[in-house]
């Protein structure tokens, strides 16, 4: 930022806005999503055939679906199946990442080249083909979903562990503590790790969102979790040819998505700014 | 949640752009269709490979049989016109009609017929229903225009078979090809494959029936997977006609569309949950017979199909010669189901897996039986299970499975029950011997009353849980007539299709 | 520089056919029992591997596989009966069109935004813009496509609300069933460009040059346009090449929605029915595409920013 725009661009009140709506949406879901796992309004298996396309607050707040379930219920149960595979995702895609990033950062010279060029190959693959194809070989579920979608983080993390941890070990301290004798490993663990942490904790929230999206598409595929346990995904899938008769049921779990990718992308800018002042308000 | 609010730019692109589409709309002309199928063939030659979609676009229309089977599943003659049975049953003689050209100019005789049933029953044959010309000795053709079959046991079908899709009649130059590019002696002649669109079809002027010249100048079958999309084109008028319609939901939404006519038939697709009997707990009849009784047809009806279909008791549909109603046998009765499990020693319920193959109609009945099944304590979990790939794989092949559920489109198929490695894995002798007997039987009304003890047999077994007929749910324009309300077979005969002006 | 890319893109895509092929053949599930159905029989099994070419061994169909790729023949597939190649021409002339509009669209949406929100930084527009991105992030883009058939097909009746006529019905039909696809991709990748658009010009705004510009006496938008727009163009290029994966990720799903019939779709029935030469060719293809995109952007990234070239 310079001066100059300094003088012009009003005082910016719309950073910790940012953080705190995405704080609030996020929260909001993940306690809506907890509660479902000991109550939900109404039971999210079970059908009741006679009770089914009730339009939204004539049998329920969002009416029910072509089962005759509570279309509420079924979305907050919804949101701790999303919530659970995308943290799993972010999770294992994310330690593999920064692991491999850290490696090549440390390493250099052909495990270097020979990491990120394999990180090439994985990004140039589209990442609904691999899914697909893991779900031939797994068969459709959780862990088909989980492993997919960590598939195409690894790339993204470890290319930010890399390029953030060249920028540590570039440092003075870290030649200091070669010369003292420490391991790769020990610098890693107690000098770039550490450094790198806020890097990794913006990347990580944002991909979270990612992940929801990402699962919402497998599932819409039929490549999610299984019934009874209930998704987003396979919702608006199973909505799809009662659009005309019933619009709620194609509407409701696409809000409820894009309100939760919204409220960990908020979330992520928020932490972003906060971590690395540079890039306030630039996105 | 707001719906999509409108802009003035967008509302002004779509504007421009509904411009477009209806100076297309209504151009299909009078004497041409455009057929709607949810599934396209892979390859068009009806002999080699066993997908349905094969013979809904070609049987009839492009390739004919000896014997044909007409709207109402009754045998009638094609290209044999007459054919006398031995008194024992063993030997056919067919004579075939004179005069008749395939669409390459060859003509049709004797030698074309042995070629084809020779290609079918030989080695290298990949006839997915091989086993209908296994009863068959010896082929002769004395003359140009007769053909005698020599069987090995008497066989009361063999006549409906011949009229099957797989059994039409090739031309030996030509047959290889005829999976791209496929000549018959049909109606209709190949026009072209555009792959992943459609299929085009026109009229054979040189068609050697006089009495049954169709009366349409082309026909188009347009490739629609989504049911959805069915809907908008049968409504926008792009396509004619969807003779099996795809999302029972949206069904009733053309009812009051005065443009459109909507016919509720019967296919021959039996929607039944198999059982693995080769291992408990299924292996016991008592274990069995709970499960269907705490099963309520019309629910599963209701919420797998909106209400559309017919109920089934035994692996018979009500299209088929000698249907017997046993829906009543082990009828919903959850407290019954309950008691039978506890004798069964399942007193504190049971756990089951389920293999459910991505189609609609079995994801969705897969539910509707995990929830019924939970009221009487057996927990299904749900494993989907990709079809066909898989499904031939792990449940058809391996038998690795507890229950499954999928749709047996074959018509009059309850001797799969006899085969010896089906993957029910029923094995009663008395079956077999009822089903050796239906199929040999020459009489009719013998036939049909040995059909329905088989049918008995199965109902009181309970080898899979039988739940309904899929319905046939037709919908075309206003003044379309003659397209096949039932489906007593996979078909789009267009022979007798006309426009009523 | 250049020509290690090149012959880096190359051992890429030798990677992926081979581990394509071996995925492809070594799935669970028989094609030669797809074909056969409930029907099958051992001996009927045996004839149709035989006829489908599968009792070769192994090794022998990858490389006569590859050299066929290498000469232009991608095999036949094995339940069409057709060639693989024509296939995905066929199939191309849907999902190409239908990538380049979306890029085309995204990239007419996100310019502006992103000129508008910069050049009028933490004003209204500006939060009017930021919005607008954060909500195409955050929509999937196939609920998206279910939202604008709802709107537009069922309930205005405007437009078709799936299939394809094809390109011989003519311009008209074809393009209007492309229509709302196209929108339903962009829109996401609209919401991204903008961003970054945003982003990069602020960026460049505020290096020396463009300020040198300001003191020559350049209004805040003269500079914006003939010296920041240029210059921002780098990190606009990196992100249309990144994303373009995703815009065939996208694709597929779009397709899906639509039911157009695309390469997204033809992998996709290809991968149910085991027909490995047609998943392998058309996958082949994407990530050729890709990769060759991205390698385009490189280049590019030469032309616009001449201190790399320099480096280079």
């Amino acid at each position: 930022m310079t001066a100059l725009d300094r003088v012009r661009t009003p005082r910016r009140r719309s950073v910790p806005k940012r953080l705190v709506a995405g704080a609030v949406l996020t929260i909001l879901l993940v306690v809506l999503a907890l509660v479902s796992l000991v109550w939900t309004p109404q039971p999210t298996s079970g059908i009741r055939i006679l009770l089914k396309l009730q339009p939204p607050l004539s049998s329920g707040l969002l009416g029910t679906d072509q089962l005759g379930r509570d279309v509420f219920s079924l979305l907050m149960a919804g949101a701790a199946n999303s919530f659970a595979i995308a943290a799993a995702a972010v999770a294992l895609g994310g330690t593999l990442g920064t692991v491999t990033g850290l490696l090549a950062a440390i390493r250099g010279g052909w495990t270097e080249t020979l990491t990120m060029r394999g990180c090439d190959v994985l990004f140039a693959f589209p990442p609904i083909l691999s899914a697909m194809l893991l779900g031939v070989v797994l068969g459709p579920g959780r862990p088909t979903a989980v492993v997919a979608i960590a598939a195409f983080m690894v790339p993204v993390f470890a290319r930010v562990a890399r390029a953030s941890g060249a920028r540590i070990l570039a440092l003075d301290y870290i030649l200091a503590a070669r010369c003292a004798g420490k391991g790769a490993a020990r610098i890693a663990a107690e000098h770039v790790l550490p450094n790198i942490a806020g890097d990794l904790l913006v990347q990580a929230t944002l991909q979270l969102g990612l992940a929801i999206l990402a699962e919402a598409g497998l599932s819409f595929l039929g490549l999610g979790p299984t019934p009874p346990a209930p998704s987003w995904g396979r919702m608006l899938a199973d909505a799809r040819t009662y659009v005309q008769l019933a619009p709620w049921l194609a509407i409701a779990p696409g809000a409820a998505v894009a309100l939760a990718v919204l409220g960990l992308n908020l979330l992520g800018d928020g932490l972003r700014d906060r971590f690395d002042p540079r890039l306030r308000g630039r996105t | 949640m707001q719906p999509i609010r409108r802009r003035r730019l967008p509302t002004l692109l779509a504007a421009a752009f509904a411009v477009l589409a209806l100076s297309t709309a209504g151009a299909a002309a009078k004497d041409g269709v455009v057929i709607a199928m949810g599934i396209e063939p892979a390859g068009l030659d009806p002999t080699i490979a066993a997908p349905a979609a094969i013979g809904q676009v070609t049987w009839q229309n492009v390739f004919e049989g000896l014997t044909r089977i007409d709207r109402d599943g009754k045998v009638r003659p094609q290209l044999a016109e007459a054919w006398d049975i031995a008194t024992d049953g063993k030997t056919y003689t067919f004579h075939l009609r004179s005069g008749v050209r395939f669409h390459n100019g060859v003509a049709f005789d004797a030698a074309t017929a042995k070629f084809t049933l020779d290609r079918a029953r030989g080695e290298k044959s990949t006839n997915p229903q091989k086993q209908f010309f296994e009863t068959i000795e010896r082929i002769e053709a004395p003359d140009a225009q007769t053909l005698v079959l020599s069987l090995k046991q008497p066989t009361g079908n063999l006549l409906y078979w011949l009229g099957w899709p797989t059994a039409v009649m090739l031309e030996p130059s030509s047959a290889e090809d005829d999976r791209t590019h496929p000549i018959g002696t049909g109606p209709f002649v190949f026009d072209g494959w555009r792959q992943g669109v459609s299929v085009d079809l026109k009229r054979n002027e040189a068609y050697w029936d006089a009495a049954r010249r169709p009366q349409l100048s082309s026909a188009t079958f347009r490739f629609i997977a989504d049911a959805q999309a069915q809907a908008a084109a049968v409504q926008s008028g792009e396509v004619d006609a969807v003779p099996e319609f795809g999302a029972p939901e949206l069904f009733a939404s053309f009812k009051d569309d005065p443009r459109l006519e909507t016919v509720v038939g019967d296919t021959e697709l039996k929607v039944v949950a198999g059982l693995n009997l080769r291992k408990p707990p299924l292996d016991d009849v008592r274990v069995r017979q709970a499960l269907m009784m705490a099963i309520d047809r019309q629910v599963v009806i209701e919420g797998a199909w909106s209400g559309f279909g017919t109920p089934i008791g035994s692996h018979y549909t009500p299209n088929d010669p000698g249907y017997v109603d046993l829906t009543g046998r082990l009828a919903y009765d959850p407290a019954k189901a309950r008691a039978l499990l506890a004798e069964a020693g399942h007193a504190d319920g049971l756990d089951l897996t389920i293999k459910v193959p991505q189609m609609t109609y079995a994801t969705r009945s897969a539910e509707v039986l995990q929830a019924l099944l939970a009221e009487v304590g057996v927990r299904l979990t749900i494993v989907p299970t990709e079809f066909p790939a898989k499904w031939i794989d792990e449940v058809f092949k391996r038998h690795d499975f507890d229950m499954t559920i999928v749709a047996h489109a074959e018509p009059l198929d309850i001797g799969i029950y006899a085969r010896p490695d089906y993957y029910f894995g029923y094995r009663n002798p008395q079956f077999d011997r009822v089903l050796g007997e239906a199929e040999a039987a020459t009489d009719t009304a013998r036939r049909l009353e040995l059909y329905g003890e088989a049918q008995r047999m199965l109902a009181d077994d309970v080898p899979a849980l039988y739940l309904f007929v899929m319905p046939k749910l037709g919908v075309w324009k206003a003044g379309l007539k003659g397209l096949w309300a039932n489906e007593p077979i996979p078909s789009n005969d267009l022979t007798e299709v006309r426009w009523d002006d | 520089m250049l020509l290690r890319r090149l012959i880096g893109l190359l051992l890429t895509l030798l990677a992926v056919s081979l581990l394509l092929f071996l995925v492809m053949n070594l799935l669970p599930g028989d094609p030669a029992a797809v074909m056969l159905g409930t029907s099958a029989r051992p001996d009927t099994l045996a004839a149709m591997r035989e006829a489908m070419g599968l009792d070769r061994p192994l090794p022998v169909r990858f490389v006569v596989w590859l050299g066929g790729v290498l000469t232009g023949d991608f095999g036949t597939s094995i339940t069409y009966g057709t060639p693989v190649a024509e296939l995905i021409r066929d199939r191309a002339a849907v999902t190409l069109p239908l990538a380049g509009l979306a890029i085309l669209l995204s990239i007419l949406i996100a310019l502006p935004l992103g000129l508008v929100s910069a050049a009028r930084r933490g004003r209204r527009a500006d939060a009017v813009a930021g919005l607008f991105a954060q909500l195409g992030l955050a929509l999937p883009n196939f609920w998206i496509g279910l939202l604008l058939v709802l709107v537009f097909a069922s309930e205005l009746h405007w437009l078709p609300s799936g299939g394809f006529p094809g390109w011989s019905a003519g311009l008209g039909p074809a393009l209007s069933a492309l229509v709302l696809p196209t929108v339903a991709l962009a829109l996401p990748q609209a919401a991204v460009l903008t961003r970054v658009t945003r982003a990069a010009l602020l960026d460049t705004l505020a290096e020396d040059f463009v300020r040198t510009a300001r003191a020559k006496g350049l209004t805040r938008r003269e500079a914006l346009l003939r010296h920041a727009l240029p210059n921002a163009m780098v990190p606009i290029l990196t992100i249309l090449g990144l994303q373009f994966s995703f815009l065939v990720a996208g694709a597929v799903l779009v397709e899906n929605v639509f039911d157009l019939p695309g390469l997204g779709r033809l992998v996709y029935q290809a991968l149910l029915q085991r027909d490995a030469v047609v998943v392998q060719g058309t996958v082949l293809c994407f990530t050729a595409l890709v990769v060759v995109v991205n390698f385009l952007v490189d280049l590019a990234y030469l032309r616009f920013d001449p201190r790399l070239r320099a480096a280079s």
